[in-house]
């Protein structure tokens, strides 16, 4: 089949009327894909629930033994030489008092087991600690440390200022300032997520992907740092000159003006010489697949910002098609592909296994970047831009398929035989979700960009539910997941699973309902707009879509809170941690 | 021989260069080419005020909500007579200064309407201004954020003879004050004003619409007679009157019970359709919209405002729209 084919195939032959849009393939796929998600979230609850029917059944014999092995295997030296000293004072005392038993003594510290405490409760399952604690020297987990405690802040502010801009579509009137009108305060919650949040996550996980894989230090920490503010403050400028009205020109995530975002391409470019230079004098032959990714989506994303704000060819509609190329390589080559290249490292760590498939990982890689590339237009069928150019993105958003079964197959496959993982850990579901989500908001995406689905949805809220899909869905539940498999490990601290898991559900179900809101009455408005209803009956037909979307985004929210929280119990000061295990050592050992 | 599993430079190298060469396949030339397109014969640039308003329409951020783009398939028709062209854009989108670029007018989401023509649709200031001041004073569905931070209350008596003000009922000032709007806003009104989509004179656009993914059979068509006027009121009369007929006191005046709708004689009624109205001076003034709807839209219009919210006249014959507009053309010609 030629080219010109199977775009006729995609683009031109399907007819479809409003009538029977339900039964329109890329309506039907996205349905299917909808359902996925809620098997997944079915799935996991399952899994969990598991644990406690099990322990009801009180069958935690293994369980127990496990955890006490476990604690055995992380004590420190000084730790074990503490127990010793306990122990020997308790035969001591024993030798003294020769008839009675052990029960009977009261005096504390004897060195005797005098009960089991069951660390599984049933109801509050305390998780033990679930691996060794890697050391690693104090700059890395510093700079780890520092970046992704940045991270959190900006996933918190910037969520904030999208739950609020959420609320105004309920109550437009909430306020009269104008630094906190809709139009001005949209681009602040855009552009923190993305470069506040996502990308100091990203930054600062890559780190420690880049030095552990290269078997080496990071080149320079103090570069590091200097990416950091440099980053940090193009973030901090860049809002509050967007709160007050300086703007580039509304074309999404490059609303910051150059001034300000060349501090960040700075950033960029420091951290891709910083990286590249660790690689180089790597103790290892191989380069892994993570730093393809990494090292890629760094260079790519340089050449997309300085593609992005060089003035000459940007009058008229140029701008609008650079605007296309940059908005959809802003998602592919910098998001997408650095968190592939930390999920590359992160899954297999977290499961302690490998791979499943190097040469699918790579096959991904060079996919992903020829496609990716291309579809940048596909914003903006049926505008005045070539029809070349719309062709061209809407046969390779299908193409977009190729990378996205590589990738997903692959760490399904990788996932494959660990379920019970579920169980004990909220790690593997937030790599599940994410990895499921990959599948389904890029497939879904794909199919967006269909004649007929992009007739019904294109302009309407539904695309807010795409990006929320990707941006969310993928990114951030797989950066949750390898943050909380790596953090714990170098600093020693594990947050409580309850925590951990209060923070799972809100996210998942928040963004669940969000989803699901903003794609039933986005599909509503386009059927609206297709009858030729009035404009105004679209936006009054969204106003309960508009409730429960706000509801939604609370959840998410308080999620972040708490992921906040967790964040701090997980890198608080080792002396705190210290204590708290010795106290558990002793009323267990007492 | 290339092993980029070892080799760190080339690995870097090969995803650059292939990268970049995409890059300028895909966004640097096709940018390019569309720079060569010049404005439409006729075409005006903005003035200096429309200039400012639509720096203010990019800091404000409208371009979150409203699109300005036809776009070559039918259920856009609404919002212009034609598909947009590249050379529509030739004026409006040039840099703005050394630290802004071109605006991104041609926006991604429609949580508003479409303004490629707003300013043909919606042509009266007063109106403009009272939106900006409020937007649900004149449409009482709207979830846009009010822009009020661009007027100030000002007692009557040391307003300037030239300043602009709100109507004061509607607006709820209490003693002398009154509601001036700032330059700000009345650049911004100036431009969007100036949103007309650019109209070929001989009538044949270059670029038709796709054609709709219409319903099957004539049903819908032959039942809705009715319905089609609502619609037509929905889009072209409601922004003022509102869907109650009700109008907005002190600025817009009712259709409910209103002489003009109910008389037998229906002249007066299609007279202002055709040509607009603005013989009282407390109201706002009404458009001419003769240019945008046919005779049939005219009349169906008129029967859907003489029928409903307890209106109750006989419908409007066809030939006395037609004799009408024909003798308003003949006193133009003439």
């Amino acid at each position: 089949m030629t080219i010109k084919q199977l775009t006729l195939l995609l683009i031109q032959s399907l007819e479809v009327t409003t009538e029977n849009w339900l039964t329109s393939p890329g309506v039907l796929g996205t349905i299917f894909l909808v359902f996925l998600i809620i098997f997944l979230g079915i799935f996991i609850f399952i899994k969990r629930l598991n644990i406690y029917v099990d322990l009801l059944k009180k069958n935690t014999k293994d369980l127990t033994e496990e955890e006490f092995e476990r604690r055995l295997f992380n004590l420190d030296k000084e730790e074990v030489d503490e127990i010793l000293e306990l122990r020997r004072q308790g035969f001591d005392k024993n030798k003294k008092t020769k008839p009675q038993l052990a029960n009977d003594i009261k005096s504390k510290n004897t060195g005797f087991i005098k009960k089991i405490i069951n660390p599984k409760n049933p109801l509050f399952d305390e998780k033990s600690r679930s691996t060794v604690k890697i050391e690693v020297s104090q700059e890395l987990k510093e700079i780890v440390v520092w970046y992704l405690g940045a991270a959190v802040f900006w996933l918190i502010f910037g969520t904030l200022v999208g739950q609020y801009l959420g609320m105004k579509f309920v109550w437009p009137d909430m306020d009269n300032t104008p630094w906190l009108s809709f139009g001005r305060l949209r681009p602040v919650h855009t552009n923190t997520v993305f470069w506040g949040w996502g990308s100091m996550a990203m930054v600062g996980l890559g780190h420690y992907v880049i030095s552990r894989t290269s078997n080496t230090e990071i080149y320079s920490y103090s570069r590091s740092k200097a990416a950091f503010w440099l980053m940090n403050t193009a973030v901090f400028i860049g809002n509050l000159s967007l709160m007050a009205g300086i703007n580039n020109g509304g074309g999404e995530y490059r609303e910051y003006i150059w001034p300000i975002m060349i501090l960040f391409a700075i950033g960029l470019i420091i951290t891709f010489f910083n990286f590249y230079k660790t690689v180089a004098k790597r103790k290892i032959s191989e380069i892994y697949i993570s730093n393809w990714f990494i090292l890629a989506a760094l260079i790519w994303t340089t050449v997309l910002t300085f593609i992005g704000y060089f003035p000459t060819y940007q009058e008229g509609l140029g701008e609008t098609v650079i605007q296309g190329y940059y908005m959809h390589q802003g998602v592919g080559m910098w998001f997408m592909t650095f968190t592939l290249g930390l999920v590359y490292y992160f899954l297999p760590s977290s499961l302690n296994k490998p791979i499943y498939s190097y040469s699918l990982g790579v096959l991904a890689f060079w996919t992903q970047m020829l496609f990716y590339t291309l579809i940048g237009t596909h914003h903006f069928v049926f505008s005045p831009l070539p029809w070349w150019l719309q062709t061209v993105a809407i046969v390779f958003s299908a193409g977009m398929f190729i990378p996205v079964f590589a990738g997903s197959t692959n760490f399904y496959m990788t996932m494959r035989g660990n379920w019970n993982q579920i169980s004990k850990s909220y790690v593997l579901p937030f790599f599940l979700v994410g990895v499921v989500f990959y599948f389904v908001g890029s497939v879904q995406g794909s199919f967006q960009a269909f004649r007929f689905t992009n007739y019904l949805w294109h302009f309407t809220d539904f695309n807010v539910a795409h990006s929320h899909m990707t941006m969310y869905g993928i990114i951030t539940f797989l950066i949750w997941a390898c943050m909380y498999t790596i953090i714990p490990k170098i600093t020693g601290n594990e947050p409580p699973q309850r925590f951990v898991g209060a923070h799972f559900w809100l996210a998942f179900v928040g963004l669940f309902a969000y989803m699901i809101s903003m794609m039933a009455g986005g599909t509503l408005k386009g059927l609206s707009w297709i009858e030729g209803n009035p404009f105004i009956e679209s936006v009054i037909l969204m106003e309960n879509f508009w409730v429960w979307r706000a509801v939604g985004g609370s959840l998410m929210f308080v999620s972040h809170i708490i992921f906040g929280y967790n964040f701090y119990l997980m890198i608080q000061k080792k002396k705190i941690a210290k204590i708290s295990r010795k106290q558990t050592l002793e009323t267990q050992i007492n | 021989m290339l092993n980029l599993h070892k080799d760190h430079k080339n690995l870097v190298l090969l995803a650059f260069v292939v990268f970049a060469a995409l890059s300028i396949g895909v966004a640097i030339m096709p940018a390019y080419q569309m720079e060569e397109y010049q404005p439409i014969p006729g075409m005006k640039d903005l003035t200096a005020q429309e200039r400012r308003g639509l720096s203010i329409y990019v800091s404000e951020g409208c371009v979150a909500c409203h699109t300005q783009q036809v776009r070559n398939i039918e259920m856009d028709n609404i919002w212009g007579d034609r598909p947009s062209l590249a050379s529509d854009y030739y004026y409006s989108k040039q840099r703005m200064d050394i630290w802004r670029q071109s605006p991104s007018l041609l926006g991604s989401e429609r949580t508003g309407p479409d303004l490629t023509d707003i300013g043909n649709r919606q042509p009266s200031q007063d109106w403009h201004l009272l939106h900006l001041y409020n937007p649900r004073l004149v449409v009482e569905a709207s979830v846009m954020p009010q822009y009020s931070w661009m007027f100030h209350k000002s007692d009557t008596s040391y307003v300037d003879s030239d300043a602009v003000t709100l109507p004061r009922s509607i607006t709820q000032m209490k003693d002398s004050e009154v509601v001036v709007a700032s330059q700000d806003a009345l650049d911004l009104v100036a431009y969007l004003k100036s949103l007309q989509q650019f109209s070929f004179e001989d009538n044949e656009p270059p670029m038709n619409f796709i054609p709709a993914l219409s319903k099957d059979g004539e049903t819908a068509i032959g039942g809705s007679k009715k319905s089609e006027g609502a619609g037509l009121y929905q889009n072209n009369c409601a922004a003022c009157h509102q869907v109650t007929g009700r109008g907005v006191k002190g600025a817009f005046p009712p259709l409910v019970g209103s002489i003009i709708v109910n008389d037998q004689n229906p002249e007066m009624l299609i007279k202002i359709i055709l040509v607009g109205y603005d013989a009282r001076e407390e109201y706002g003034v009404m458009p001419a919209l003769g240019e945008n709807l046919t005779d049939e839209d005219i009349k169906a219009i008129a029967d859907h405002e003489r029928s409903s919210w307890g209106n109750n006249a006989p419908e409007v014959p066809l030939e006395t729209i037609t004799r009408l507009r024909d003798s308003i053309t003949n006193d133009r010609t003439l």
